[in-house]
């Protein structure tokens, strides 16, 4: 039988990362967390979680970063809000998960095979290009790129699509695309 | 600019209190920078200078170095003005050439930057040198203390000041809202942790207050107005119609198996609306005083319409069957009216309670949606053997398959509803773990059900309380840590068909849970009475942020208020339980008692006068005095004002129109010295 | 009253039936839609995962265009888009560092964001701008017998509560009402319906929209209505893969506007009805060929 290792040390601590995540718009109640759980108990998707929200938030406090940033729960959220909403410190819960998925998209270090990082950057890699999203297109590129056998799955689901006459293989461009272009390099610029 | 008329000695002192002022002020550097100061003949810095050393150091110096100023920068004068008075008459000055700095609450503790907070508390220290060389000798005044006392609410903490006041002789008025005295104990069944029974314990006391010859026990009554000051207070009292003489009714409620509703039909507010009473009433056996109640709202003898002024129109139309029975002891009145009493008192005890959150404001938890949710306190009169089901746990809604009342096999009780929420009441209410864990017991106990306790953090700090804890544990009553997240009724799985469904985290095991059961029990927190604003401005006192009465200080002084001959008692100033406010009560009454038995106050001479030749007699500040203390003489058509009753506000020196009101302490050479002495500094 | 129109990417592509519905709805009760000049797509929930300071500069792009064309408020049907053009407003005004971010973008391309636009949901402005009462005024065919199951979804009250209650909603009720339709009591108005979790992890999404389904047809809905193209697209398209997992939960789900259209006497396929992949039963109150054109498309 294999052992893993659970006691955790200081050295397992990337110290430092909890106070970055505090430091960004929209996450500085992290620190006011009094892990009642609430955040969890309302989440719908908790169920799937490997870490309920209330342990994300622990242990980004504590700066348990490789643990949190692997993490399936951060893929599960689903931007409902329900837990920013309800948090009796009003800590934004969902922003939270945000920046930890940008984190993880950034050091490429979310979980394999997940699709919810892939849809996410192809996303906004047509934002950038078109200025505009084409969910069919979207959709066909995740599956290529993540499970292409999925993809056949969803063949009765396009069929349906054509026969209502919402699918469209046809690619939407807006006319200012090198000004939207422009504006979002300039994000990068300015880090 | 200064007084060339004495030679002004001024010793300064400034203390460190440890290292409240002197981590953020360099306190040396403070004393060697007022020593360059003018007049000023010694300069010291001192770790603690309200002890004993540091007093007689005062002492000493004004005797060593013939001192005849003293500013000393440290608290604030609501703390230890007094201290450095004593010690400056002590030393052989008048106390009024004392004038103090307080370089801690508005310097050293707001403060983060050690160099700035220095130079703030020079700037201080030199406003204070520049306006104390004006300072004059004062006499204090004395004021004589009525020995009479007002005692405002009557629920425990009420009746056990009004109690403690009148078994040492002295008279109380005891006034309260409702129709009868006990406040939200006389609803309870048991009390938390040793489980006595509440009405065994207050009762007797009520029945006390009702029968003492000291105490004049005014219900469904309301304080309307409070004039005066300590020791000489004026209050109106509004003693609502109840449609009964409380004189000539005796209690024998004739009147209620009289009344033409054959049954109760109107919402009982005692048993918090799970029971009925009738438009004539007795909101519960014991109720003092034993006296029957007229609800004007519903009785068939009133119009529905009300007067242009409010109150409620005679209608006639009933058959007064009530009136009938009453017979010769004639106690009935339709034709009573709002009455004001004017009483005078020397001391105010207030203890106006609490109320309990609408559970409405946290939709998630179902209150108001699901009938199976109940709030803590319907769940008291629930298990209550006076209450509306005698004792019987029953769930309004749902009936066993025989037609019979269903009984819940399941019980989850959610502890903080409303409390330690910044959406609500960001405090904790201190009571609900505890009462919490009683209602699981006596739930358990009359049901035998499974009984869930759905809590953050478990706050059992009293003496028994842990001990309370560990029986709930043994009993088997289960404790889940986590804040519920929500109470609904759709099911997921088979065993949750038809019943309430708690989803939580158990943040201890790790996991969401869903946890269906038959009863959900909101502990709902404690909150200010809806009218505590109103009632702040009655008795001119403050509240805190969160809308309790403000103590005058939260160690030592906490049954006072800022305005003196004003005490408070129980959970007017913030939630406690029961031997908590028993003890506030009776420290409330003995602070009344140091007042009334002391027989007089001494009076900061901060009273305003009229510097007579200067006067032209215009009028103008006398409507503007709050406390009438300014009379016009007609024969020398000059204004005069009363010491006596002069409270020194200011209102008058300010309206002046020729500048020829002066008030003691706050005259013009002073403040204008003190705010070229806070500039000067650069 | 006129707004500036904000589609969104939906609208124009599977969630064509809220535009189809949406416009002569407005139109009908007198509500002047200007399609926002050359907008772009909102950035959604995936933008934020990635870069907030990117999505909040795509998003202010559609705020600055509508300042520079002099429109006053900015109409969004999507809940997606709804709640992004607020939040990136929000993010705007409360952060320095977002605003300059922002700012920059703009220069860079001669365009300015100077002020918050009112952003606002049809729901919104149904209920505040136009009132039931007008609404009520305009209905020919009521929904007579018609059980609806309300559904509000996350991003319309969440996080940020503008127009309506955050727990328990209630403007599509009233309007639904003032058609003349019955709404079922329904606690999961605003419970998540997956998101786009239902395609990239079906298992835990689609166990969301077959919660909503279930409940739905459990309290006794004939339909659900919802204002968000994503729901729809949940609620309307799995059937047979929540089918298999749990159990059939086969109920229409519309948009709120088409039912709006029907009560105003449109046809189902001028409601664009026929896009449904769960066909709506023909009300008994409908015109006669509009009852045969449902019917046609439930075939």
């Amino acid at each position: 039988m294999e052992m893993t290792r659970t006691i955790k040390y200081e050295a397992d601590r990337v110290k430092g990362f909890g106070e970055e995540v505090m430091s960004v718009p929209g996450c500085e109640k992290l620190k006011d967390c009094i892990q009642c759980g609430t955040c969890s108990g309302v989440c719908p998707l908790s169920i799937y979680m490997d870490f309920t929200p209330r342990q994300v938030i622990e242990m980004t406090r504590f700066d348990f970063k490789n643990e949190v940033l692997g993490s399936k729960t951060i893929w599960l959220c689903a931007s409902c809000y329900a837990c920013s909403v309800e948090c009796p410190q009003q800590i934004g819960i969902t922003d939270i998960m945000y920046e930890l998925k940008q984190r993880a998209i950034k050091e490429k270090v979310y979980p394999r095979g997940l699709p919810t990082p892939v849809l996410a950057q192809e996303f906004t890699k047509m934002v950038h290009d078109y200025g505009r999203v084409n969910e069919i297109l979207l959709a066909t590129k995740m599956y290529m790129k993540t499970n292409p056998l999925a993809a056949m799955g969803m063949s009765t689901l396009g069929l349906g699509m054509i026969k209502t006459g919402r699918f469209s293989m046809i690619q939407e461009k807006i006319q200012g695309r090198a000004d939207l272009a422009r504006m979002l390099e300039t994000v990068d610029e300015g880090k | 600019m200064q007084s060339t008329k004495e030679n002004i000695r001024i010793g300064f002192y400034v203390c460190h209190c440890g290292h409240n002022i002197a981590a953020m002020v360099d306190c040396a550097d403070v004393a060697k920078y007022v020593k360059g100061l003018p007049n000023v003949v010694l300069s010291r810095d001192y770790k603690y200078m309200c002890s004993d050393p540091g007093q007689e150091l005062i002492q000493k110096d004004i005797r060593e170095y013939k001192l005849n100023r003293v500013v000393v920068a440290s608290c604030s004068p609501l703390l230890h003005e007094h201290t450095f008075r004593s010690a400056t008459a002590a030393g052989g000055l008048n106390p009024y050439y004392f004038h103090m700095v307080n370089i801690r609450e508005h310097d050293s503790w707001v403060h983060t930057d050690r160099g700035e907070a220095t130079v703030k508390a020079k700037a201080l220290a030199h406003a204070a040198i520049d306006r104390v060389a004006f300072h004059k000798a004062l006499e204090t005044k004395t004021v004589k203390i009525n020995p009479d006392a007002l005692v405002v609410g009557g629920g425990i903490a009420g009746i056990h000041a009004a109690m403690t006041l009148a078994n040492a002789g002295k008279k109380v008025y005891l006034v309260e809202r409702e129709p009868s005295i006990g406040g939200h104990m006389a609803k309870f069944d048991k009390t938390f942790p040793t489980l006595d029974c509440a009405a065994c314990i207050l009762t007797p006391k009520m029945s006390e207050v009702g029968a003492h010859p000291n105490i004049t026990l005014w219900s469904y009554s309301e304080v309307a107005q409070v004039d005066g000051y300590v020791g000489n207070y004026k209050v109106r009292v509004k003693r609502k119609p109840r449609y009964i003489s409380e004189e000539r009714c005796i209690g024998c409620m004739d009147c209620i198996s009289a009344c033409v509703f054959k049954e109760p039909k109107f919402e009982d507010e005692f048993n918090e609306g799970l029971g009925k009473r009738k438009p004539v009433y007795i909101p519960f056996p014991q109720a003092t005083p034993q006296i029957v109640v007229i609800d004007p709202n519903v009785c068939l003898n009133f119009k529905r319409t009300k007067g242009p002024d409010g109150t409620p129109i005679v209608s006639d139309r009933c058959k007064k069957t009530c009136v009938e029975a009453c017979g010769d002891k004639n106690a009935i009145d339709f034709t009573q009216k709002e009455e004001i009493k004017e009483i005078e008192v020397g001391t105010i005890i207030v203890a106006t309670g609490f109320k309990t959150f609408d559970s409405k404001r946290v939709p998630a938890y179902g209150y108001g949606i699901y009938k199976n949710v109940y709030t803590a306190l319907e769940i008291e009169r629930l298990v209550n053997a006076s209450g509306p089901t005698g004792g019987e746990v029953i769930l309004r809604e749902g009936k066993n398959p025989d037609g019979s009342p269903k009984h819940p096999k399941s019980i989850g009780i959610i502890h903080c509803v409303g409390s330690r929420d910044k959406k609500t009441n960001v405090w904790c209410s201190r009571v609900c773990c505890m009462y919490s864990m009683k209602l699981a017991h006596l739930l358990k106990e009359h049901t035998g059900a499974e009984v869930y306790n759905f809590y953050i953090d478990i706050r059992a700090p009293g003496k028994g309380y842990e001990e309370f804890y560990n029986k709930l544990l043994d009993e088997g009553v289960h404790f889940i840590r986590g804040r519920v997240g929500e109470v609904t009724d759709w099911a997921m799985t088979p065993e949750e068909e038809g019943k309430l469904v708690i989803r939580v985290e158990d943040t201890l095991a790790g996991y969401v849970r869903r946890i269906p059961v038959d009863m959900v029990v909101l502990s709902s927190g404690l909150e200010p009475q809806a009218d505590a604003q109103d009632v702040r401005r009655l008795f001119n006192m403050s509240c805190g942020t969160e809308g309790f009465f403000l103590e005058r200080h939260p160690k030592l002084a906490p049954v006072n208020t800022f305005t003196d001959g004003i005490f408070i008692a129980g959970a007017c100033q913030g939630p406690r339980d029961i031997p908590d406010t028993v003890a506030q009560a009776g420290a409330a009454a003995a602070e009344a008692l140091v007042l009334i038995d002391k027989g007089f106050v001494e009076q900061e001479p901060n009273t305003a006068f009229i510097l007579d030749e200067e006067c032209s007699g215009c009028k103008s500040c006398i409507p503007l005095c709050p406390y009438s203390a300014i009379l016009y003489d007609e024969t020398r058509k000059k204004a005069h004002i009363n010491e006596a009753l002069c409270k020194g506000c200011g209102t008058c020196v300010a309206a002046c129109p020729s500048g020829s009101i002066v008030q003691n302490l706050f005259e013009d050479e002073q403040i204008f010295s003190e705010i070229q002495g806070v500039l000067a500094y650069d | 009253m006129k707004y500036s129109y904000y589609p969104g990417c939906s609208l124009k592509g599977q969630g064509r039936a809220y535009e189809e519905s949406l416009l002569p709805v407005m139109r009908h009760l007198g509500i002047e839609l200007e399609e926002l000049p050359d907008w772009n797509c909102c950035g959604a929930t995936a933008y934020m995962a990635v870069d907030e300071g990117k999505a909040c500069v795509a998003a202010s792009r559609n705020l600055a265009i509508a300042e520079k064309a002099g429109l006053q408020q900015v109409l969004a049907p999507c809940s997606a888009c709804y709640l992004v053009l607020n939040k990136t407003q929000h993010l705007i005004h409360d952060y320095p560092q977002i605003k300059s971010a922002v700012d920059r973008a703009m220069t860079s391309v001669n365009l300015k964001y100077s002020t918050d636009i009112p952003v606002r949901h049809p729901l919104d402005v149904l209920i505040s701008d136009v009132g039931v009462d007008a609404i009520k005024q305009k209905v020919t065919h009521p929904l007579k017998g018609l059980k609806v199951a309300p559904y509000y979804g996350c991003q319309i009250v969440r996080p940020y509560a503008t127009f309506d209650d955050q727990f328990n909603p209630t403007s599509m009720d009233r309007i639904l009402e003032a058609l003349g339709a019955t709404m079922v009591q329904f606690p999961l108005k605003t419970k998540c319906c997956g998101g786009s979790l239902t395609g990239t992890l079906p298992e835990a999404g689609l166990r969301l929209s077959y919660i909503i389904l279930k409940e739905a047809i459990k309290r006794g809905a004939d339909v659900i209505a919802t204002v968000c193209p994503l729901c729809l697209f949940n609620l309307d398209s799995f059937h047979g893969k929540i089918a298999a997992k749990w159990e059939s939960a086969r109920i229409p789900t519309v948009y709120f506007t088409q039912l709006m259209g029907l009560a105003f006497g449109m046809t189902a396929k001028q409601m664009g009805l026929q896009r449904g992949l769960v066909p709506m039963k023909p009300l008994a109150s409908a015109p006669a060929c509009c009852a045969a054109r449902t019917a046609a498309a439930a075939t």
